[in-house]
C-alpha cells in the first residue's frame, strides 16, 4: 500500500473522530492520565529536545562518568571495547569500510541522551542522573570534536548540537522494500 | 517420464503441482494383516495398547521423542539478555508457529511483568490522555488475525562471503507466524482523540532496554493491534506479556513488546533503534531510515541443510513464503539453479502479512540439484537475486535481506547451503 493511501486512511479516520462524533468502537474504559503520571513516563527525547530535563554536564565531568561506568564495555574514549564502538569513523560511511558510530552515523544528539538515560549501563539501566547523562554525552561528542572540550550540555545546548551525519538519512516510510 | 505423477513441470525432475491437488503424494498403502483364530490380539499389538496410559496434565508438552525441536540461541558472554533465539523452521510444518518456538529478540532480557501493576498510557498530541489497565482492555471488542513477525536482521548471515552451513531455522528463523488476538489500536486512539497535525506514534516497552520505536500514525490507524493473545493463550513473557504492539508486516523490532506507552507525535522521535540500528546504509553513504515494511521472501524448509535425501525417488518440496505488503501471489521453484521454474501449490487460505506454505512434488534422480524458491506478492514485488540485493547496500549491511535462497543437493543426498 502506498504512503499516499495510508495517509488517506489516516485523514478519513481523523475526520471520523473529529467531525462525525460517531459512537466509539470500544467501551471507553481508559481513565484520564494526570499531568504527573504523564511526566513520570514521558522519558523519550525527540530532536526538538522539548522533554529534556533540568540539569547540565561538562566534558570533564563526563569523562569521569564514562571511565567509571561505560569504559569497561565501550573501551577507552569510546573505541576498542568489547561492545559497540561509539567514536571515530566520521566520513567513513561512503567508503568500502563504513564505520557506524554515534559520532559518524547518529543524526541527533538527543538520541544519545535518550538512549543512555533509558538503557545504559546495560547492567543498571536508568541509574545515571540527568547531570551524568548530559555530562557523558558531552564527553563522547567531544572526542570527535562535535562539541568543544569546554562544552557544557543542557536542555538548550544539546538539541542544538549538529551531528556530522544529520543529513545522511533518506526516509523510506511508505516506500516499497525490495 | 509420465506416470501417476504426470509430466515434468520444469527441469531436473520438478513435477506439476496438480499432482498435489489431486492428492497423489503420500497415499498410504493399506497393509493386510493376517489373523489366526486362537491368538490373543495383544500378540501383535504395541505395548502402549496393553498398558493404561499416563494421566492428564495441566499444560501439555511436546512428545519426549521430539525434544530436539528447540529454538537455537547463543547468548553473548556476560549479557544473557541480549541477542536472539530462532524458530526451527526446518523441523515444523504448516504455517502457525507454536508460541514456545516463536523467535525471540531481546535487547536486555525478558521482564516479568505483573499484569495487575501494568499500565498502558496514551498521551502526546491527543485531546484526552488516557491510562488503560489490562482488565480494561480485556473488556474491549477484540479481533483475530494471523500475522508473521520477522526481525529486520533475519537472514543477515546471508551476506557472508561464503555460505554458512546451517539449518533453515538457524539461517532464516527470525520469522514466526501466530494467530494474534487483541484490541484495534485505532479504537484506543479514537478514544484519546488524536489532534490535527499529529503524524507519528512512539511506542515504548517496559523492559530494561526501554525499547522505543516510532511508527507512522497512518499505520497505527490502519491495521495495528494491541495484541493480548497469541495462538489462543495470553501472550508469553518472551513475546511481550501482558501486551505488545502488532504492526502487521512491519519489521519485528517495531512491534514493541511489554508495551507501556504510546505517545502521539508530530514527526518521528528518532530513537536509537531506528537510527543507529534498523536503518540501512547504501553504497553512497546515505542510509534508509524507517524502511519498516518487510519485503517479499521465501525459503524451502524441506529438503534443506540437515534434512538429507534418502535415495532417488519422489519427494515433496515444502517451504514458507511471506510479504509485509500483503498476500503471496505465487511461489516458483527451480531444481536446476534457476534455469527453469515450476509454480508451487500454495496452501490456502493465503492470508495477508502471514506465512504461506508452498509445496511441489519433485522426482529426485539422484544427481546434483540446486533448489531455489522465488516468491512474488500481490503488489507484484518479486524476490531479488542475492547479487541484486547486495548491490543496494553498503558493505556489511544485513537488514531486510530477502533474496532468493539456494540449497545444493549432492549425489550423496546431503543438502548444503549454496549461493546460486
Amino acid at each position: 500500500m502506498s504512503m499516499h493511501r495510508l495517509a488517506g486512511i489516516a485523514l478519513i479516520a481523523a475526520a471520523a473522530i473529529g467531525v462525525s462524533g460517531a459512537a466509539p468502537a470500544g467501551p471507553s474504559l481508559g481513565r484520564p492520565a494526570t499531568a504527573a503520571e504523564i511526566a513520570a513516563v514521558d522519558i523519550s527525547v525527540a530532536p526538538d529536545g522539548a522533554t529534556l530535563p533540568v540539569g547540565s554536564g561538562s566534558v570533564v565531568a563526563g569523562e569521569a562518568v564514562y571511565v567509571a561506568k561505560c569504559q569497561a564495555c565501550h573501551g577507552p574514549r569510546g573505541a576498542d571495547g568489547p561492545m559497540d564502538r561509539l567514536t571515530g569513523g566520521v566520513g567513513s560511511l561512503a567508503t568500502p569500510k563504513p564505520l557506524k558510530t554515534v559520532a559518524s552515523y547518529w543524526p541527533y544528539a538527543t538520541t544519545l541522551f535518550d538512549y543512555t538515560r533509558r538503557a545504559m549501563p546495560l547492567t543498571a539501566p536508568q541509574s545515571l542522573s540527568n547531570d551524568e547523562v548530559y555530562a557523558v554525552s558531552a564527553y563522547l561528542l567531544s572526542i570527535d570534536g562535535i562539541v568543544p572540550k569546554d562544552a557544557v550540555l543542557d536542555a538548550r545546548s544539546l538539541p542544538a548540537v549538529k551531528m556530522p551525519n544529520r543529513d545522511g538519512f533518506v526516509s523510506w516510510a511508505g516506500r516499497k522494500t525490495r | 517420464m509420465t506416470d501417476r505423477w504426470g509430466e515434468a513441470a520444469a527441469g531436473n525432475g520438478l513435477l506439476h503441482r496438480r499432482a498435489l491437488l489431486t492428492g497423489g503424494v503420500l497415499a498410504a498403502g493399506a497393509g493386510a494383516a493376517g489373523a489366526a483364530g486362537a491368538q490373543v490380539i495383544g500378540d501383535g499389538s504395541p505395548a502402549t495398547m496393553k498398558t493404561p496410559g499416563a494421566t492428564f496434565s495441566g499444560y501439555g508438552q511436546p512428545s519426549k521423542w521430539r525434544a530436539d525441536i528447540q529454538r537455537p540461541f547463543a547468548p553473548a558472554p556476560g549479557r544473557p539478555g541480549t541477542g536472539s533465539s530462532r524458530t526451527p523452521l526446518h523441523l515444523l510444518e504448516g504455517t502457525i508457529t507454536p508460541a514456545g518456538l516463536h523467535f525471540e529478540r531481546h535487547h536486555n532480557g525478558v521482564p516479568q511483568i505483573d499484569p495487575a501493576q501494568h499500565r498502558l498510557t496514551i498521551h502526546g498530541l491527543v485531546r484526552r490522555p488516557l491510562v488503560f489497565t489490562l482488565d480494561a482492555l480485556l473488556q474491549y471488542p477484540m479481533e483475530t488475525s494471523c500475522r508473521f513477525v520477522e526481525c529486520a536482521g533475519n537472514s543477515g548471515g546471508m551476506t557472508a562471503a561464503t555460505p554458512t552451513q546451517a539449518t533453515a531455522g538457524a539461517l532464516h528463523g527470525l520469522v514466526s507466524n501466530s494467530e494474534w488476538t487483541g484490541v484495534r489500536l485505532s479504537t484506543l486512539l479514537d478514544e484519546a482523540g488524536v489532534q490535527p497535525g499529529a503524524d507519528w506514534v512512539l511506542a515504548e516497552g517496559a523492559d530494561a532496554a526501554g525499547m522505543s520505536r516510532s511508527a507512522p500514525l497512518a499505520k497505527a490507524m490502519q491495521d495495528a493491534m494491541i495484541a493480548l493473545y497469541q495462538n489462543g493463550e495470553p501472550i508469553r513473557p518472551e513475546q511481550g506479556f501482558p501486551m505488545r504492539l502488532l504492526l502487521p508486516g512491519f519489521q519485528g523490532n517495531a512491534n514493541v513488546k511489554w508495551l507501556r506507552r504510546l505517545k502521539v507525535t508530530k514527526g518521528p522521535t528518532y530513537t536509537k533503534d531506528e537510527t543507529s540500528r534498523y536503518s540501512e546504509l547504501m553504497p553512497d553513504g546515505k542510509a534508509r531510515i524507517f524502511m519498516l515494511e518487510m519485503g517479499v521472501k521465501s525459503v524451502i524448509t524441506r529438503p534443506s541443510f540437515g534434512l538429507s535425501m534418502r535415495g532417488p525417488g519422489v519427494y515433496e518440496i515444502s517451504g514458507l513464503a511471506w510479504s509485509g505488503a500483503g498476500r503471496i501471489a505465487k511461489v516458483e521453484v527451480s531444481a536446476d539453479g534457476g534455469k527453469s521454474w515450476a509454480q508451487a501449490a500454495l496452501e490456502g487460505p493465503v492470508l495477508p502479512k502471514a506465512l504461506t506454505r508452498f509445496r511441489l512434488p519433485w522426482r529426485w534422480s539422484g544427481g546434483p540439484a540446486v533448489l531455489l524458491s522465488r516468491a512474488t506478492d500481490e503488489a507484484r514485488e518479486r524476490q531479488p537475486t542475492r547479487d541484486a540485493w547486495l548491490a543496494q547496500y553498503a558493505p556489511g549491511q544485513g537488514y531486510h535481506y530477502n533474496a532468493i535462497n539456494a540449497w545444493g543437493v549432492g549425489a550423496d543426498g546431503a543438502v548444503a547451503h549454496v549461493y546460486a
